[in-house]
């Protein structure tokens, strides 16, 4: 099983630059069959990864959004009672009232567990649920199935999906859930990383404003007292804003000037400080 | 294989599993680590389980790949506060000099390594006299020095350079920020408050009550009546209540700061008050502390289950605390002494909390964080701090 899987290589994907590190973490999971746990902050590219494995490895993608409300079940199968009843007292449904499992649907780590062929599994954002969530999931992960309770009948999953599991959080989730998790950090990635990712999102764009661009960027995240930092998808979308604005030269960055500046603060307090340091740098 | 590297992971203190060891053999026996650089990666992932642990773990990465010396704590941080102190000379030589009580002359004659060996021989002298002392020279203050500084005279060059084995990596040490001494970020505060819930159900009726729904439809005979619940929200009421006068709350107004906007974000219901030093007749919920006072008394009204946050260094002369009329403030008399106020404040409020921005090694050396202490349970303003303030205020009874 072990030499089936080790055949499979993640090398990157067509839009997603890959830190070499990072590729050999990502095989290694996969290779020890453990959940792969990514942390960092946000915009270093954590969901990215999980659709780069799934486009790379030809598989399907399950997206589990995890939220604060949410119980594992929810997760697991949802058992329908309210059609079920509906259908008892009007019974003109063609589903077998009296057989449960009729109304039995999966939910996002059921699919991946009963879809025919390997999945990658990308459970989101794991850090808004709480503890007893995150713990009772890895037992099911871990054993790679559950049971349903109404109906007693065990889920086994039938391809061992690819676990990728992100967390914004700058906290330590359970001790056990790290335990059976393999473990990585995503730095922000470094000016020439940053090159090689927008050069891979626009691939035509001009020497001149990839430098001025990056420059500028690495400067407004240095500015004190911002929230919420630009990141990776504010700089692409910047760099988006400045291509498409006819009347944009690649000189005003080098005087200091930042147009569009609310494609990269969203916060309006963020804005206004942002604001104010510019038109103070400014030449 | 590598056992040895597993206890001195441990014995530094990087919460290594006997588990995760075995994994990381049977990783090794599966083929698909074949260098070094593989194996740093690999028992990282497997291994590791926080970022905060990665610097610890590129030390002795480095240790046992390279021998390279495990230093002890102080020694590293005296290390860094002789750099700083470079830095400092490079800025201002003059400074530091009648700051040493050396002629500049004498030190600007040293090489770059003689003058660390120098500030780093002074240090060990000093240790005691000026710890916690001013910004470059004590041991708790934030070293300027980064890690991709640049230090003339040959001394190392940071930055990340591609292409390094992986000794080189862990020598660097890259993940030295992250480690647990790091400062607290508003990320983490806003991860530590996030726990402080209180879920009652209000709202509209929206959602389904299964049992409910069944039992009613039986009792209709079967004709379906859906019951509906109001779904649980939080409903957590916080009062905060800052120190923000005098010098002596300037250094953490950055800290204070941070918390105020992240309760801010996260409590719906989040009343703020200021004070200067300690709590008298009125509380302000104006930060000038002028127009708009709140009579202490008053606090009965609101809901004794509120969660009642005190912010400040609790750092004053004790007659400010114990005498009636103790203020500062001379328009403030009052015939109660602070500590009375404070007493009232803590049999009304069954979750009232001291936060202070200083650290716990520091209370015990000011007579009046003592006798707060007495009254509230206080807590450090860092992440453990926050946590244990969270523990508290979720306790039921």
């Amino acid at each position: 099983m072990h030499d089936e899987n080790s055949l499979i290589k993640f090398t990157g994907a067509s839009k997603y630059v890959l830190d070499e590190e990072l590729a050999k973490i990502v095989n290694i999971s996969m290779a020890l069959e453990m959940p792969l746990l990514l942390k960092g902050e946000p915009g270093t590219g954590k969901t990215m990864l999980a659709y780069a494995i799934a486009e790379a490895l030809d598989m399907p993608l399950i997206v589990l959004n995890v939220k604060s409300s949410m119980k594992l079940v929810d997760a697991l199968y949802q058992y329908d009672t309210l059609t079920r009843l509906n259908d008892s007292r009007f019974g003109d449904s063609k589903r077998d009232v009296s057989n449960i499992e009729d109304y039995i649907r999966m939910g996002k780590i059921g699919q991946s567990f009963v879809s025919d062929i390997r999945v990658v599994l990308l459970i989101d954002e794991i850090d808004k649920a709480d503890t007893d969530f995150q713990d009772d999931m890895l037992d099911v992960l871990d054993q790679m199935s559950f049971d349903i309770i109404e109906i007693d009948k065990t889920v086994k999953a039938r391809n061992r999906p690819v676990v990728v599991i992100t967390s914004n959080a700058k906290k330590d989730l359970s001790d056990p859930f790290l335990g059976r998790c393999n473990f990585h950090h995503i730095a922000f990635p470094d000016p020439d990383m940053m090159r090689n990712i927008v050069s891979v999102h626009f691939p035509e764009i001009s020497r001149d404003l990839l430098e001025n661009s990056i420059r500028a960027f690495y400067r407004l995240r240095d500015f004190r007292g911002v929230e919420k930092k630009p990141a990776t998808r504010e700089l692409i979308n910047w760099i988006r804003a400045l291509k498409a604005d006819p009347d944009f030269k690649v000189k005003d960055l080098t005087k200091g000037e930042v147009p569009y500046l609310g494609v990269l603060f969203k916060k309006s307090p963020d804005y206004t400080v942002a604001q104010a340091a510019v038109s103070r740098s400014r030449l | 294989m590598f056992t040895e590297f597993f206890y001195t992971l441990r014995k530094v203190g990087v919460p290594v599993t006997p588990t995760s060891f075995l994994r990381l053999q049977k990783a090794l026996s599966l083929g698909i680590i074949n260098s070094v650089e593989d194996f740093y990666t690999a028992a990282r992932s497997i291994l590791v389980k926080s970022e905060r642990y990665f610097d610890l773990y590129d030390q002795v990465f480095a240790h046992h790949f390279k021998g390279v010396e495990l230093k002890d704590p102080t020694e590293v941080e005296l290390t860094e506060v002789a750099r700083a102190m470079l830095e400092e000379w490079l800025k201002d030589p003059e400074g530091l000099a009648q700051a040493l009580g050396v002629d500049e002359k004498e030190i600007s004659k040293l090489s770059p390594e003689e003058l660390i060996q120098y500030f780093l021989d002074r240090l060990k002298e000093q240790t005691e006299a000026h710890h916690g002392g001013s910004k470059w020279i004590g041991t708790h203050g934030t070293s300027p020095v980064g890690h991709s500084g640049y230090h003339p005279g040959g001394m190392r060059v940071g930055g990340a350079s591609r292409n390094k084995s992986a000794v080189k990596v862990a020598l660097d040490r890259r993940y030295k920020d992250y480690s647990q001494e790091g400062p607290l970020t508003p990320g983490q505060m806003g991860e530590a408050l996030k726990r402080l819930r209180h879920m009652v159900p209000v709202g509209p009726k929206d959602q389904v009550n299964i049992d409910k729904t069944i039992y009613q439809t039986m009792k209709n005979a079967g004709e379906i009546e859906i019951v509906f619940d109001r779904s649980l929200k939080d409903r957590l009421k916080v009062v905060l209540a800052i120190d923000n006068g005098g010098w002596s709350m300037d250094p953490y107004i950055e800290m204070v700061q941070t918390l105020f906007n992240y309760s801010r974000a996260q409590f719906k219901d989040l009343k703020t008050f200021f004070f200067h030093n300690t709590i008298y007749d009125n509380l302000w919920e104006d930060p000038p502390r002028r127009y708009k006072p709140f009579p202490v008394n008053d606090l009965v009204r609101l809901d004794p289950e509120t969660r009642f946050i005190i912010l400040g260094d609790a750092s004053m002369a004790p007659y400010e605390l114990m005498a009636t009329d103790g203020s500062i403030h001379i328009e403030e008399r009052t015939n109660k002494p602070s500590y009375e106020r404070l007493k009232f404040i803590s049999a009304t409020f069954r979750y009232a909390l001291w936060i202070n921005p200083k650290l716990e090694i520091e209370w015990p050396y000011t007579r009046t964080v003592q006798m707060i202490r007495d009254i509230f349970p206080m807590y450090e303003l860092t992440l453990d701090g926050l946590e244990k303030a969270v523990k508290f205020m979720m306790t039921k009874n």
